[in-house]
């Protein structure tokens, strides 16, 4: 495939156009992997032998954590879109999905505290990893509070994208300052792609379909803000042309 | 643009300038502690080198949006601006003027702020060093902070958000290397760690800072 085809989505009228056929079918999707996984990973697994039913929690949390992350890194490449080739819709997109990747932030913290309760007898330790997640959400919200502040859109895109970039390094860096500063309580990652033993198969395939439901979620969420971006961004140019008429 | 230092550091010295208001906030911040969690010495001297960095840092941080503002205001940043001297230099010469006001006099008074939380002897050189090797951090990433919020009329708050989380990595190294000097260990990695951010930042950090800089000055 051509790569240069892949700029046409960048102009705005198209991306609407495009989104407009994906959405629907993207969105379905979505609901259904969340419901099959979900209802699968709640219903139809065994508990675990040590951590009786609390396991359950895992089909919310590992893919809420994942994206997340996957989030961040998503308004990383938007953001270097931006600054490079200056195509309006790679900065709302990042835009759009700050709020989502907050809110993941948040789901992941929180299903990791029910869980710690029973199983850690805490609601918190100043574990490496939560830890790194709380300094994600401290980015994630001094990201979107800059946004909101600046009145100019293309002034706004521009110091949100650098401030992304300087972010991703610094948070990088705080990932691996935390695990020096304290041990870790957190089990090691639930799956990878080059480690010989993931979580036990019977929790593995709901656990990938409810991952791949959050994507798609995830996806849904931020081309449907995107698209309400773009619509309010010219409505407020036709009222003001006609106020200028 | 040493023209321009002596301009910045001048102006911080005379009336109005805000010199010395950081090192105040400083001690009122050590004075405060131990009315918050109690006078027992040990205690105190276990907290000490959390303490007196969490002090600096505020105290940066306090004085941050000194660094720009005030050129913002009358002007002065355009004619910089349009001035031979690339923006890159400009900020780097802000951050060290102000690290200069701010950062180095809380270094020195750091070992009398020491003696008030009873910090044990064997922690004042590493604690010293590392906040000598960690403030010159503090000042670049502030100046960063600065110049993304120059524009926004209320953008004191702002700024601490933005500014804060970013100051993360080197108030654990700095903090931690202090940590293992009281306690007797050896701290020659975070000494390196803290020593490595700094270096980076001053290097790479005024690029960021100059962009957004133009990008608000547009």
């Amino acid at each position: 495939m051509n790569l240069n085809r892949l700029w046409e989505y960048a102009n705005p009228k198209k991306f609407i156009e495009t989104t407009d056929r994906v959405l629907p079918a993207v969105s379905v999707l979505a609901v259904l992997c969340l419901v099959v996984g979900l209802a699968w990973g709640f219903f139809f697994t065994p508990d675990d032998y040590r951590q009786g039913s609390t396991v359950k929690i895992i089909y919310i949390h590992v893919p809420s954590a994942l994206m997340a992350i996957n989030a961040w890194l998503m308004m990383l490449v938007t953001s270097l879109v931006w600054i490079v080739r200056r195509h309006h819709v790679s900065a709302l997109a990042a835009r759009a999905a700050a709020p989502v990747g907050m809110v993941m932030t948040v789901i992941a913290l929180l299903t990791g505290a029910i869980w710690g309760q029973p199983m850690w007898g805490t609601w918190w330790a100043w574990d490496p990893r939560l830890t790194s997640f709380l300094i994600l959400f401290l980015f994630y919200l001094g990201y979107i509070a800059l946004w909101e502040a600046i009145e100019n859109d293309d002034t706004a895109a521009d110091l949100t994208s650098i401030l992304c970039l300087v972010g991703s390094v610094f948070a990088l860096l705080s990932r691996y300052a935390v695990n020096f500063w304290n041990q870790g309580l957190h089990q090691g990652a639930s799956l990878s792609l080059d480690k010989e033993e993931n979580v036990a198969d019977v929790f593995y395939y709901p656990l990938l379909v409810a991952i791949a439901g959050f994507v798609l979620l995830f996806v849904a969420l931020v081309l449907l803000r995107t698209r309400t971006e773009i619509r309010a961004r010219r409505m407020r140019a036709l009222l003001a042309r006609e106020r200028m008429g | 643009m040493i023209a321009l230092l002596l301009r910045d550091l001048r102006l911080a010295m005379r009336a109005g300038g805000g010199f010395g208001l950081g090192l105040a906030f400083f001690l009122i911040v050590v004075t405060l502690v131990p009315f918050g969690v109690g006078p027992q010495g040990g205690l105190l001297a276990t907290i000490a080198p959390g303490i007196l960095w969490l002090g600096a840092l505020l105290a940066c941080l306090l004085s941050l949006d000194r660094i720009l503002a005030l050129d913002w205001e009358d002007g002065s940043l355009d004619l910089l601006a349009t001035a031979p001297l690339p923006m890159e230099a400009v900020v780097s010469v802000k951050a060290l003027a102000h690290w200069l006001t701010t950062g180095l006099p809380l270094v020195l008074a750091t070992p009398v702020f020491g003696l008030l939380l009873s910090l044990p002897s064997k922690g004042y050189a590493p604690l010293l060093l590392s906040l000598l090797l960690g403030t010159p951090a503090l000042s670049v990433i502030g100046t960063f902070g600065a110049a993304l919020t120059v524009g926004l009329k209320r953008g004191g708050l702002l700024l601490s958000l933005l500014v804060l989380p970013l100051y993360v990595p080197t108030l654990i190294f700095g903090a931690e290397m202090a940590r293992r000097g009281v306690d007797g260990l050896d701290y020659s990695t975070p000494l390196l760690m803290v020593a490595g951010i700094t270096c980076g930042t001053i290097a790479l950090l005024p690029f960021a800072s100059a962009a957004v800089l133009r990008v608000n000055l547009r």
